[in-house]
C-alpha cells in the first residue's frame, strides 16, 4: 500500500477561551472543502473538531493557555487528496483515555453530571481516532476520508496516526 | 464572529414549538432550557424543538437538552426534535437521545405524531428523518 504524503498543512494555535472552537471548525471546513469532501462529512469533521477543542478548553488546564491544531490533507499526489488528518494538542494535565467511562444515556438522564460525551461523539463521527495523553498533555489525532467509499476510504494514512 | 443562539417560541393548541437559530453551546442550551421551563410552568407537556436554523451544536449544549428530556420524563410529557442536519441527527443517535425523544425530518409530521400520541415516550421513528 502506498504511503500518502502531506499535500497541504495548516497550523492553528488558539487560546483556551470559550467559542474558540468555532474558529477551529471553520478552518476544518475550509480544508475539507479544498479537498472536495461532501457536505455531510464536512459537518461531521467540524463537530468532531469542536468537541476536541472543547475537551482542551474545559479540561486541559494547560499552562500556556493554548490549544494547537494541525490540519493535514493527505494523498498520493495533489490531484488525489484522500484523507483529512487533524491533530488537536494541548500541554495540559492529561488524562487516562482508557479510564474514561463510556457515557450511557440511561445513566446520564438520572445523573447530576450529564456531560462527558466528547470522546464518544468524536469516535462516532470520524473514521479513525487516536488519543495519547499523559503528564505532557493530550493529543487527539483524527482522520476522515474524503469520500465514504472509493479511493479515499482505504487510504493508507502516513505516520503514527 | 457571532454564533449566539436566537430562539422563538410558538404556542399552539396543546403543543409548543421552540425554534432555534445559531450555535447550541452552553449558553444556547441554557436559553432553550429557560424557554422550555417557562412552557412547562405554563402547563405545556408537549414540546417540539425545531432546529432548522442550527447547523452546529456541542456536547455541552446537548447535555442541557438531556436535562430538558429528564424534566419531560418526570412530568410524563413529550419532547421531540425536528429538522435536524444529518450530522446533528447522527450525533443524537450516537448519544442515544433518540430512545427518549422523537426525531422527525419535518415539523408537520412531528406535530401530527405528537398530537396523535405517535411519539409516546419520545421514542418515535420517522423514516423522513433518515432520508
Amino acid at each position: 500500500m502506498a504511503t500518502d504524503a502531506v499535500l497541504r498543512e495548516v497550523k492553528l494555535t488558539l487560546p483556551l477561551d470559550a467559542n474558540m472552537e468555532i474558529a477551529a471548525s471553520k478552518t476544518a471546513m475550509a480544508m475539507a472543502e479544498m479537498m472536495s469532501m461532501g457536505t455531510d462529512r464536512i459537518d461531521e469533521v467540524r463537530m468532531a473538531v469542536v468537541e476536541a477543542c472543547i475537551n482542551a478548553i474545559e479540561y486541559s488546564r494547560a499552562e500556556d493557555g493554548k490549544v494547537h491544531l494541525t490540519f493535514e490533507v493527505l494523498g498520493a499526489d495533489a490531484t488525489d487528496p484522500r484523507v483529512l488528518r487533524i491533530t488537536v494538542r494541548d500541554s495540559g494535565v492529561g488524562f487516562a483515555p482508557e479510564g474514561v467511562e463510556e457515557p450511557r444515556i440511561e445513566q446520564k438522564l438520572t445523573s447530576e453530571n450529564k456531560r462527558g460525551w466528547g470522546l464518544k461523539i468524536i469516535r462516532g463521527l470520524m473514521d479513525d481516532v487516536e488519543i495519547e495523553s499523559g503528564a505532557g498533555g493530550t493529543s487527539i489525532v483524527m482522520t476522515k476520508a474524503r469520500a465514504d467509499d472509493g479511493p479515499g476510504s482505504d487510504a493508507g494514512v502516513a505516520g503514527e496516526g | 464572529m457571532s454564533e449566539s443562539l436566537k430562539i422563538q417560541v410558538e404556542r399552539r393548541d396543546g403543543l409548543a414549538v421552540i425554534y432555534t437559530e445559531g450555535y447550541i453551546n452552553n449558553q444556547g442550551g441554557e436559553e432553550i432550557a429557560r424557554a422550555a421551563n417557562e412552557l412547562i410552568l405554563d402547563g405545556h407537556k408537549v414540546l417540539l424543538l425545531n432546529l432548522q436554523g442550527t447547523k452546529i451544536v456541542n456536547s455541552i449544549g446537548i447535555s442541557i437538552l438531556i436535562e430538558i428530556i429528564e424534566k419531560m420524563l418526570e412530568i410524563d410529557g413529550k419532547l421531540a426534535f425536528c429538522c435536524l442536519t444529518p450530522t446533528i441527527e447522527k450525533t443524537f443517535h450516537i448519544m442515544g437521545l433518540a430512545q427518549y425523544a422523537g426525531i422527525y425530518g419535518d415539523e408537520a409530521v412531528a406535530v401530527d405524531e405528537m398530537r396523535g400520541g405517535g411519539a409516546e415516550g419520545g421514542a418515535a421513528e420517522d423514516s423522513a428523518a433518515k432520508a
